[in-house]
């Protein structure tokens, strides 16, 4: 049963990843992303780290898909044209990958890493607790620091977005709720009385 | 847990200070308080700066080896106060005058310098990281600080994209040490990597992570977005961006260096050797053709930054002494010399162009000659404070067998000097022009070009005790 879980999410992990490469449709191609990101969390809930799953369903599914379908539906974007741009380098780029490729397989031919390395590995997968309290234990006691620094970091991206980007116009005209509530209808209505068939 | 806190106080102080100066500015006056905010911050950060060089003693390690204060991360952590605090308060009347005196700035720039106290301090590659991208972060914001100006977006959207794509080289070598360490920590990896039995992989990761501190430290062939980022940015945050950014990734590389791979020292000298080589002379080439002041510093810090990773390149205690008495002499030097940049003004515009100094010293003959001092001192000659910088590194590279290297610096040093002196030549015997520039009046930036200068030519007696600062610290880094 497990063979069958794993075969059938794999498959459609490399099904999705492939056809979000090849869809003609930028839309499509966010939606077979999508599969692939479910098919992924499925791997991770066989692997025993359902945290992990639901994260990926949340983050990535939830929010960053999503995302891309706005970006790609909402921006004038011709995919046709950057393909066609891209093709123009690509023997290039094929080139410089090839060659990198051949610098891996010299320098990792002879695959060994320290005997020491292997005993200090951290265990992925903790034996005695949920991998969700495991998580937790790990982050707020042994990351602490990292944890707060990387809530710094997203504080200055917050504070710089809005530095950036937020600019007062003089030139429009804005809502008061003061000043329209302080209005007064004595000082800014003249009531008129007009006769009939005279006008003003 | 506690006497953790206790050893990051000083980080933990500085951002708090910045969480409270962003609530202080968000519900007040708005940018009417930024004035003020600059002073605050200048003023905090000298008293922290005063407080770590005072008070600390001894190695303190924190959070299981992932934060080390050391007389090293001291050392680096009093340049970067000291030389955030003085650009500061350089910039505040640059800023003000040009309405971009925004009261985020100096909280950014707070808010940076706690990432850059955390990279100096780093004991993980993990914290290593946060650290640098904290840092990096505010960078990017502040490089693109002027919004109107294409120049500015440029500048700022040039170093993020580059940015980015060396933290991904860095995160990736750093990835390949961890599967080849078997683990983040420093510690830990110096009992792997002992010279003569490191695995190839761990190799891989270590260039990755050169590359990405390469581009950090602006050294060639990692240089490419330097010229362009001073330029376009601001000049007050060109002076930041040439002074303890600079201080902090230099610290950082000699932490990762000594720190993680100080046992396999052979294994990157080379590498480290060849970086510098090459800064050393892009630096002294390429300056030479600039017309624009920034642009020129710019491919200057380039090239002094090949001198200071020469001395990481001996990859002994008296070449990390020599990088940091370097970085500290390049820091001053820097300081005052951006103090003059600064007060370049024409019918009340900034000017950069170096045309415009023709005959400066027969309208301003103080400040020229102030200016004078410095060129000479940066480009190394002899009576200068910036040539026993020079020849503590010389040194080191000749002691640790690197004399070939020693060589090619003093050649860089002399093509380079050209240029130093191409300004002294405007200054002084330039082409009589209608109009020079404006007669700044700020008692500052004259404060700061002068006491820089002052430092240049009264340094050279005993340092101000930078030299046996800067053994301790090196001490304490190599071992």
């Amino acid at each position: 049963m497990m063979a069958f879980a794993f075969y059938l999410f794999a498959i459609s992990v490399i099904a999705g990843g492939f056809f979000t490469v090849v869809s003609r449709n930028p839309v499509h191609s966010v939606l077979w992303l999508i599969l692939s990101f479910l098919s992924a969390a499925g791997l991770f809930v066989l692997l025993g780290a359902e945290f992990v799953a639901m994260l990926l369903i949340i983050v990535y599914v939830g929010a960053v898909a999503v995302l891309f379908l706005f970006v790609v539906m909402m921006l004038d974007i011709d995919f046709a044209e950057l393909k066609a741009e891209m093709a123009k380098y690509m023997p290039l780029a094929l080139l410089i990958a090839l060659i990198i490729l051949m610098q891996f397989v010299m320098a990792f031919g002879a695959w060994e890493s320290n005997a020491a390395a292997e005993s200090m590995l951290a265990q992925v997968t903790p034996t005695d607790r949920h991998n969700t309290e495991a998580l937790g234990m790990i982050l707020y006691d042994q990351y602490f620091l990292l944890f707060q620094l990387s809530g710094l970091i997203l504080l200055v991206a917050m504070i710089g977005a809005i530095v950036l980007t937020l600019r007062h116009r003089a030139d429009v005209k804005r809502q008061d709720v003061v000043t329209q509530m302080m209005r007064d209808p004595a000082k800014t209505m003249e009531l008129k009385n007009v006769k009939s068939g005279q006008g003003l | 847990m506690s006497a953790d806190l206790n050893i990051i106080l000083p980080e933990i102080l500085l951002a708090l200070f910045a969480i409270f100066a962003l609530l202080g500015g968000v519900y007040t006056g708005k940018d009417g308080v930024a004035s003020t905010l600059v002073w605050l911050t200048s003023a905090a950060m000298a008293a922290l700066a005063a407080w770590i060089g005072l008070t600390g003693e001894g190695t303190n390690v924190a959070f299981n080896g992932m934060f080390s204060d050391d007389g090293f991360s001291r050392f680096a952590k009093v340049v970067i106060l000291l030389s955030t605090a003085a650009v500061l308060l350089m910039g505040e009347g640059y800023m003000s005058k040009r309405g971009l005196l925004r009261f985020e700035y100096p909280i950014l720039v707070a808010l940076s310098v706690v990432g850059m106290m955390m990279m100096v301090s780093a004991g993980d590659l993990m914290a290593l990281y946060m650290g640098l991208e904290l840092q990096s972060l505010a960078l990017y914001v502040v490089a693109s600080l002027r919004r109107d100006s294409a120049r500015s977006t440029e500048a700022g959207l040039k170093y993020f994209v580059l940015g980015a794509l060396s933290s991904g080289i860095l995160l990736y070598g750093a990835s390949l040490i961890y599967g080849y360490a078997g683990t983040t920590l420093f510690s830990g990896i110096i009992e792997t990597a002992v010279h003569g039995d490191v695995s190839v992989g761990l190799l891989f990761g270590l260039i990755f992570v050169i590359s990405g501190m390469a581009f950090k430290v602006s050294a060639v062939p990692f240089h490419m977005w330097t010229p362009d980022v001073y330029e376009g940015a601001p000049t007050p945050i060109t002076a930041f961006f040439a002074t303890a950014p600079k201080v902090a990734a230099m610290g950082l590389f000699a932490r990762v260096m000594h720190d993680a791979f100080g046992n396999a020292v052979p294994d990157w000298q080379q590498v480290v050797a060849l970086i510098s080589l090459l800064s050393m002379f892009l630096g002294a080439v390429a300056a030479i053709g600039q017309t624009n002041i920034k642009r020129l510093m710019a491919y200057s810090s380039i090239a002094h930054m090949g001198y200071a990773l020469m001395g990481l390149a001996a990859g002994t205690a008296l070449g990390v002494e020599a990088m940091l008495v370097y970085m500290t002499i390049y820091v001053a030097m820097n300081i005052g010399t951006f103090a003059f940049i600064l007060s370049m003004e024409k019918d009340g515009q900034p000017v950069t162009e170096i045309s415009s100094l023709n005959m400066y010293a027969t309208a301003q003959p103080g400040r020229a000659f102030a200016m004078l001092i410095l060129l000479f001192s940066l480009a190394g000659v002899p009576p200068m404070l910036g040539f026993f910088g020079k020849l503590y590194v010389l040194r080191a590279a000749y002691d640790a067998g690197l004399a070939w290297l020693a060589i090619a610096g003093v050649i860089a040093s002399v093509i380079g000097a050209f240029y130093y002196l191409r300004i002294v030549f405007f200054m002084y015997f330039g082409e009589e022009q209608a109009e020079g520039l404006d007669a700044n009046k700020s008692t500052i930036l004259l404060g700061f070009l002068m006491a820089s200068a002052a430092v240049m030519v009264f340094g050279i007696i005993n340092m101000f005790g930078v030299e046996t600062a800067a053994t301790a610290a090196a001490a304490a880094l190599v071992n």
